[in-house]
């Protein structure tokens, strides 16, 4: 499926008669993949998320771009020859782009590190930068090759609503790469809720979980349980930022995981 | 036991709907309260018990609410009972003020028989008809056992058997001493069986006295616009509306 | 009493099973046991988080219910539900406000507090539209009013939240879980609950009278004015510490009393005790119907007592349709 798409947006970018002058992304993870390897000048706006730290780790890149907030008339009044979009990222706005001639072209979310590895190709080829895309590929396969996987521990996530990541995900294929085991892939889920006794009971070894806001929310309040402060276990915190999106920084993720 | 009350006025939006009434009511009394619509019937009651906020005075509604629910009992005139509850439960109601609802069975088998409702004592007053129901309050009424009783409109939409024994049980309260209230549309049956008839009109008392100097022909023809016939015969007095005077 | 004893121990046998069922599935001796001696993972399942879902679940069951009999004795109305006139509305509108702006953070007991007060202005606002008359009109059209006004704030509020996670809270506000509930919620909650049914539970006597309407509790030495403060008091208390720590759940004030009121010969002060101990059970029910029937997807409580409640709330709109 994604070499399909991989392969489909090749084809439409070369389609392209040149490199694409005017770029402007209004999503989270085309935001940073774009800042990575556009040339100078090339991309013009990124979305604001971008700018925030909270889930961005290229907010003090993101600072020095303009940022838009996704709406159909701010990007239009850019006069973008290409907007970069997330594939399920307002699809109204989107539309409303094509429909006034403006090319638009989305990159699926990245569920795993193969799938950043294809994002990274994609970019250069849809920014036409293939060159600056391969660099920035032989460091990311570089740092990978970098990390030695540490012992098989049992981990878990465990995040609001007491969401815990299964294998399909990217933070799942980050922790199997850094020498864990899933507690979802050891009681046969998918990943997505566990209850909280369930993860008592299981006792891994390592926990992992996620940034947390100031203000607080009903769906957080489960990692404030008494039970779940119990539980005896090594916890460790990996910001959301870390593995929202599929970006060769996960090297690094990968690689504070293992140890 | 003996009921005062002295200029007692109450005003609702600027009009005075009582006006400086004044009564003193004794033990063995049935009293009538006659007038018509709006004269002030329900408002003098409501006010003598202390009710709604008046000024004057009524040796009733000076006592503090939970003693004067051992001496006076209110039957107002919707005939209200929210609750699928059965006959000898609202009676029961009753007995609140005494503070010891369940305690008192012989007063409320008493009220029961009374009212002749023993039959009745197990159905839900909400599936009773509209004189079952009427009988049913005034037996709470009865259950609450106090010496004095006001009753606005009680026999309203009763049939005349029931109409009639109503009134004699009234009387019979009143003959064995305590002090019954009520008001009245029925002229005939106030003549016939109240003690005393106290006479509204427009907020004022008019009249009081017995039933043959209130309902003169000068009285009727002043506050109902009607004429009628007055007679003392062997049976006792008895009073006929005949027209409307135009 | 002897009602008042068989519903003791259906919650009795309902908290049991509460305790009992749960995605851990150990065996029940072996959970008992962990219950009283248990220092490993079973023991802190059983203590830290089924025990106090259980008391939760049982405890504001019981505030519903209890609140529900209380509204509708006053108003003398068996529509008149906390849930559907708007005062669990107000009331989670009262925590969300004490939660995003972190007083709630500040003093645990704001967010009980601030609820409570939501569910005062609401439980007011009904009282002084519809009034115990006892019409149905003026109460359902109130409750509506009231209900949309506190939903669409308490939306603003959540969007407003800079924590995205709140910002889509909305369905637990109105829909309310025990899911992960723990004693911290139950040590907030239990003093204003407590405070509620002591108010509640002195107003029997009020509502029986009131059964003869407002003259006639009146003039059998009732005085009103307390009683009015005493319900409006004890069921925003209840209603308000229920729903800060589970969430706006409907309904359990209208079913509980409409099953109840039959076996306590419709008088409403019996129905007082008794629809608190059936509101628990429903609760503890409903809660342990949302484990079996759907484990491991958060299905909302609400959403269970709406299957069960708007169908009895129909019939009695049915029921009264030329009263209305």
């Amino acid at each position: 499926m994604v070499k399909i798409a991989a392969a489909l947006l090749i084809a439409l970018a070369s389609a392209a008669v040149a490199a694409p002058q005017r770029v402007v992304s209004m999503n989270l993870c085309t935001d940073q993949l774009a800042m990575l390897i556009a040339a100078p000048g090339q991309l013009v706006s990124v979305s604001w998320l971008a700018a925030d730290p909270s889930v961005s780790v290229m907010a003090d890149k993101a600072a020095d771009f303009p940022l838009n907030h996704g709406a159909a008339e701010e990007l239009f009044l850019d006069a973008p020859d290409l907007v970069l979009a997330g594939t399920y990222s307002t699809g109204p706005a989107t539309d409303m782009l094509r429909r006034l001639g403006i090319r638009v072209e989305t990159l699926p979310p990245a569920n795993s590190v193969s799938d950043i590895r294809h994002g990274i190709t994609d970019m250069g080829a849809l920014l036409d930068q293939p060159e600056r895309a391969a660099r920035v590929l032989a460091q990311f396969d570089a740092d990978l090759a970098a990390i030695r996987p540490g012992q098989a521990r049992l981990a878990a996530t465990y995040a609001a609503n007491g969401f815990t990541t299964g294998p399909e995900s990217l933070s799942g294929d980050a922790m199997s790469r850094a020498g864990l085991v899933l507690l979802a892939d050891r009681l046969g889920l998918a990943g997505g809720q566990i209850a909280l006794e369930q993860l008592v009971m299981a006792a891994p070894e390592l926990l992992v979980t996620g940034s947390r806001y100031s203000t607080p929310s009903r769906a957080e309040s489960v990692l404030d349980h008494p039970a779940f402060t119990a539980i005896p276990t090594t916890r460790r915190t990996v910001p959301d930022r870390d593995w929202i999106c599929g970006l060769p920084a996960i090297a690094g993720t990968i690689a504070d995981l293992s140890e | 036991m003996r009921i005062e009350i002295s200029d007692l006025t109450v005003k609702r939006g600027g009009r005075l709907t009582l006006d400086h009434a004044s009564l003193s009511l004794e033990p063995g009394e049935l009293i009538g309260l006659i007038g018509p619509n709006g004269a002030g019937k329900t408002t003098l009651m409501r006010a003598m018990l202390g009710l709604i906020p008046a000024s004057g005075l009524s040796s009733l509604a000076a006592l503090p609410p939970a003693k004067r629910a051992l001496i006076a009992a209110w039957l107002p005139q919707e005939r209200e009972a929210a609750w699928p509850i059965s006959v000898e439960n609202l009676i029961r109601l009753g007995r609140i003020p005494h503070r010891r609802p369940d305690a008192d069975a012989a007063h409320i088998e008493a009220a029961l028989s009374r009212m002749g409702l023993q039959s009745l004592r197990h159905r839900a007053v909400t599936e009773l008809s509209g004189g079952e129901r009427a009988r049913t309050l005034i037996a709470r009424a009865l259950a609450q056992d106090t010496p004095v009783l006001m009753a606005d409109e009680p026999i309203a939409g009763l049939d005349p058997a029931y109409q009639i024994a109503t009134m004699q049980l009234f009387r019979d309260l009143a003959d064995e001493g305590r002090t019954v209230i009520a008001s009245l549309h029925d002229l005939g049956l106030a003549a016939r069986h109240c003690t005393r008839l106290v006479l509204m009109d427009q907020g004022r008392i008019v009249a009081d006295g017995k039933p043959v100097d209130v309902l003169t022909p000068d009285n009727l023809a002043h506050t109902f616009g009607i004429e009628g016939h007055f007679a003392q015969t062997k049976e006792g007095p008895v009073f006929q509306p005949l027209r409307v005077l135009s | 009493m002897r009602l008042l004893l068989s519903l003791s121990v259906l919650c009795l046998l309902l908290m049991l099973a509460s305790i009992l069922i749960g995605p851990a599935g150990a065996g029940i001796g072996e959970s008992i046991r962990a219950l009283w001696t248990g220092d490993d993972a079973l023991g802190l399942v059983m203590r830290e988080i089924r025990l106090p879902r259980a008391v939760l679940g049982a405890a504001v069951g019981a505030s519903l219910g209890l609140s529900g009999a209380a509204m509708q004795g006053y108003l003398r109305n068996p529509l008149a539900e906390p849930g559907l006139i708007g005062v669990s509305a107000s009331a989670a509108l009262g925590a969300v406000i004490a939660l995003q702006t972190g007083l709630a953070t500040a003093l645990a007991l704001a967010l009980p507090l601030s609820a409570l007060t939501g569910a005062v202005i609401a439980v007011g606002l009904i009282l002084l539209l519809a009034g115990p008359g006892g019409g149905s009109l003026g109460l359902i059209l109130a409750g509506v009013a009231i209900s949309a006004f506190a939903g669409a704030l308490t939306s603003l509020v959540l969007n407003l939240s800079p924590n995205p996670f709140a910002a889509g809270e909305i369905v637990f506000w109105m829909m309310g879980s025990l899911a992960d509930r723990s004693w911290l919620h139950v040590a907030i909650a239990a003093p204003i609950m407590a405070a509620g049914a002591a108010l509640l539970w002195g107003s029997g006597r009020g509502l029986d009278a009131l059964t003869l309407g407002e003259d006639g509790a009146a003039s059998m030495g009732i005085n009103l004015r307390a009683l009015r403060l005493r319900v409006v008091l004890g069921v925003a208390a209840m209603v308000g510490a229920a729903t800060a720590v589970a969430g706006a759940i409907g309904f359990v004030g209208l079913v509980v009393p409409h099953l109840l009121r039959g076996a306590v010969g419709g008088r409403p002060g019996r129905l007082l005790a008794a629809s608190a101990l059936g509101g628990a059970a429903l609760v503890l029910a409903a809660d342990i119907a949302v484990r079996v029937v759907m484990p491991g997807r958060d299905l909302k409580l609400g959403v269970v007592m709406a299957l069960i409640g708007a169908p009895v709330f129909l019939q009695l709109i049915w029921r009264q349709r030329r009263g209305l």
